[in-house]
């Protein structure tokens, strides 16, 4: 294509952004989208969160490859995604809230499609975890009935679909080290010492 | 099976092209806006089922199509809106504007093979199957269009060195 016409008939990205904006109102009434995404700035970095008709589906950290969270979303729960924030405004107003300090726990409707079995049992229970203590990996074990899977609840941890929300960061191992954190180890510094605060 | 691609990629990917295609078509206007937004929705509600291996853009060109005529059908007038291009048209880049104008001037053949062919990507062959044509005579309609689109444009440009490269891409 000549530049010449390829540069003259280019949409400017107002013009695109509209149309976008009006595809995904458009999918989001004939229920055909089934998982929005939008990026959220927050002290600890830029988040991806995501959710479908149900809840929220996911919350990935910064140094988590934006392709490949969302090619795991088309894969796991439907390949109907689109980049479009109202779905996630309740969300994106309770992490603001967190954040500011102005909020403790969460309270909205969540999508367990990411996760099954033992680990979803896992993840379920972190609510139980209080705002600004910790537990460890054996005690959420112990919690969950059973005692004697403290690793399995170290995968369930780094395998949270939902970090932040449900608090993963909020165990760590019996030796008092911090322990890893899908959002990386410093994040995890972060949350814990912010909570303390 | 691989994975089926995030449809978001599929419209960050293609929508400029629908776009062009749809605006060769329909004008750039309101119609053309219709037409894409009819195409990536039917697009999204087909997207879960696309066999693999699929022409993305190729099917989305094809869709747009279906979907232009749809809207000429309902508004039942004339697809070259030539001598009404609405204001949405006109708000944007001028050169933008007399581009759009060129295309809507050019005769149906030529129209059409610069909107599938040159604008879409289609081959020769499957715009010919398209329109009704000969792929010798969408290689010769797009070459005269795209010819007759160039030759407006210098005209029009009172510094045409500016705009005119010397030579094409492909």
């Amino acid at each position: 294509m000549s530049p010449t016409l390829t540069t003259l008939t280019a949409p400017t990205d107002t013009e695109l952004q509209r149309l976008h904006d009006r595809l995904a109102a458009r999918a989001e009434s004939e229920h055909l989208l089934a998982v929005a995404y939008r990026m959220l700035d927050t002290p600890i970095g830029s988040l991806l969160i995501a959710a479908t008709e149900r809840g929220l589906v996911r919350v990935a950290f910064e140094n988590e490859d934006t392709d490949a969270v969302l090619a795991e979303l088309a894969d796991h729960v439907s390949p109907r995604i689109l980049r479009d924030a109202r779905r996630l405004d309740l969300a994106a107003t309770e992490l603001d809230e967190y954040f500011a300090h102005a909020r403790t726990t969460f309270d909205l409707p969540l999508d367990f499609a990411l996760t099954r079995g033992f680990r979803g049992e896992v993840q379920a229970a972190l609510t139980t975890i209080p705002y600004g203590a910790t537990a460890t990996y054996g005690e959420v074990a112990a919690f969950v009935g059973r005692p004697r899977a403290a690793r399995a609840v170290g995968s369930a941890c780094a395998t949270n679909p939902l970090p932040i929300v449900l608090p993963c960061h909020r165990v760590v191992p019996a030796d008092g080290t911090l322990g890893r954190y899908r959002g990386c180890a410093p994040a995890k510094a972060t949350l814990l010492s912010f909570e303390s605060a | 099976m691989p994975p089926v691609q995030p449809f978001e990629n599929a419209v960050q990917t293609h929508g400029p092209t629908v776009l062009r295609v749809c605006r060769a078509v329909l004008g750039a206007g309101p119609d053309a806006d219709d037409a894409w937004s009819e195409t990536f929705l039917a697009a999204l509600r087909a997207w879960p089922d696309l066999p693999p291996g699929t022409n993305v853009q190729a099917w989305l060109v094809r869709v747009a199509r279906n979907k232009s005529i749809d809207i000429v059908r309902a508004t039942a007038r004339h697809a070259i809106p030539a001598d009404a291009l609405p204001d949405a048209a006109r708000s944007h880049d001028p050169q933008a504007t007399d581009v759009w104008q060129a295309v809507a001037r050019l005769p149906q053949r030529q129209r059409e093979a610069v909107a599938y062919h040159y604008f879409g990507g289609l081959p020769h062959t499957e715009t010919a199957e398209l329109t009704g044509s000969s792929p010798a005579a969408v290689r010769r309609a797009a070459a005269d269009g795209i010819a007759a689109l160039r030759r407006t444009l210098s005209t029009d440009d009172p510094t045409p060195s500016a705009r005119t490269p010397a030579k094409a891409s492909r």
